[in-house]
């Protein structure tokens, strides 16, 4: 095993950014804000995670991948799942919300309080990440992972996903 | 040597909380492949994923609580029917979409109200698990009071199987906020708010939803308590059995 003082924290953190997110490969689980932090201890680094949603099945996955990346580097480390603050999407920058509507996801929205209430307008108007239309509808808050909701841009007739704001 | 109580009492509520969302969780997943159209089957079922998330949660800090080097899984595939403490509102069967979604709608409210107070705990993991938690049950509450409306104000058909609904349904209410000596105390250590305090603000809440959907708030007064004390309806040793036949029959079985 290489010892772990060749590498920094930021290295590591470098390293976990490369490794995709499981069901949106087009960012990486740093960028996501799965990866909340990279702690040195005499021994080994401790990575903190958090996951996206209670049920989230991604979540091992990601633990999976991070053991194999940084196995593979010979470098001593312990994945420490941590809750709170609770994972939001406010965590993710401009260049990140581009990369994910580039990929054909609207990227969520900055928090506005309303998501929650009743018959919200604030899923309509989700800019479509094909056509750039605001003339999209909702078809349903619940998506194919709990992450995002279902849409339908009546401009380019294209149904897509959102990124929901959470 | 047995825990002092404060421990007991502790472990105890953390299973009630495990235990609601792990039953319901199982029953929504039941919807699976069935739901009336498939946003629907897809929404139940995204939905029965974050509440079975947020049993393994809780189930995980009982088991830091209680101390024995038990995991998430002795709780939920070891315990028989006596010894689960969910809600009987949790375990009663899905009957039609409507009766799914009034069952949903009044848990949800109770575990939006629950879960407000527990996020300002003093017990840090609790406040944590809570928190988290909130943010998903917001959605479950809005979905299943949009569907309420719709389905209350919608045709004559749909208007008459939320009334059947709440005749399978509002019998079991009034068990969410059946406090026990273990919730009391935890009101007592500062963990955590009874129950009942949050009754009447629950009971506005959901008027202000059957006021929009057209739907007579029940004046019924019959009602069934007894999750907490283990006193279950007969459905949950059906739900039990299916769900721990596989760790029963092939203990510490994985695949």
């Amino acid at each position: 095993m290489v010892s772990n003082t060749t590498y920094s924290t930021n290295q590591i953190m470098e390293l976990l950014n490369e490794i995709p997110d499981p069901e949106v490969p087009a960012i990486s689980i740093v960028e996501l804000g799965v990866v909340r932090d990279v702690i040195e201890g005499e021994k080994e680094f401790k990575i903190l995670i958090t996951p996206t949603y209670s049920g989230c099945p991604a979540l091992h996955a990601m633990q999976s991948a991070i053991k194999q990346t940084l196995n593979e580097k010979g470098i001593d480390h312990s994945i420490e799942i941590v809750l709170s603050p609770a994972w939001t999407t406010e965590w993710m920058s401009d260049a990140v919300k581009e990369k994910l509507r580039a990929y054909g996801i609207a990227p969520p929205k900055p928090k506005t309080g309303n998501e929650q209430k009743l018959f919200s307008t604030s899923f309509d108007e989700i800019a479509c990440p094909f056509c750039k239309s605001n003339q999209t509808q909702l078809e349903s808050v619940f998506g194919s992972t709990a992450c995002k909701s279902l849409h339908y841009c009546l401009q380019c007739q294209q149904p897509f996903e959102h990124f929901k704001c959470h | 040597m047995s825990p002092s109580p404060n421990k007991e009492a502790l472990l105890q509520y953390c299973l009630y909380l495990a235990d609601n969302s792990l039953i319901l969780g199982h029953r929504l997943s039941e919807w699976c492949g069935h739901g009336p159209i498939l946003e629907e089957d897809i929404a139940l079922a995204n939905i029965s994923l974050d509440l079975i998330g947020q049993s393994r949660l809780f189930y995980s800090y009982a088991a830091e609580v209680e101390g024995l080097n038990k995991s998430e899984d002795d709780y939920a595939y070891f315990r028989d029917a006596r010894q689960f403490r969910n809600a009987l509102l949790c375990e009663i069967p899905n009957g039609h979409f409507g009766t799914s979604i009034l069952r949903q709608l009044l848990f949800s409210q109770y575990a939006c109200l629950l879960f407000e107070k527990l996020s300002q705990s003093t017990d840090t993991k609790l406040a944590a698990i809570a928190s988290k938690s909130l943010k998903e049950c917001l959605y479950h509450l809005r979905h299943s009071s949009e569907w309420t409306i719709r389905l209350g104000c919608g045709t004559e058909e749909s208007h008459s199987k939320m009334l059947e609904a709440i005749e399978a349904v509002w019998r079991y209410h009034k068990d969410l906020f059946a406090d026990d000596h273990f919730e009391k105390e935890m009101k007592s250590s500062g963990i955590a708010p009874l129950s009942s305090s949050l009754y009447n603000e629950w009971v506005e809440k959901i008027k202000i939803v059957f006021d929009l959907a057209s739907l007579a708030f029940p004046d019924q007064t019959f009602n069934v308590i007894g999750g907490r004390d283990g006193k279950h309806t007969e459905h949950l040793g059906y739900i039990l059995a299916d769900m721990q036949f596989v760790q029963r029959a092939y203990p510490g079985g994985e695949w």
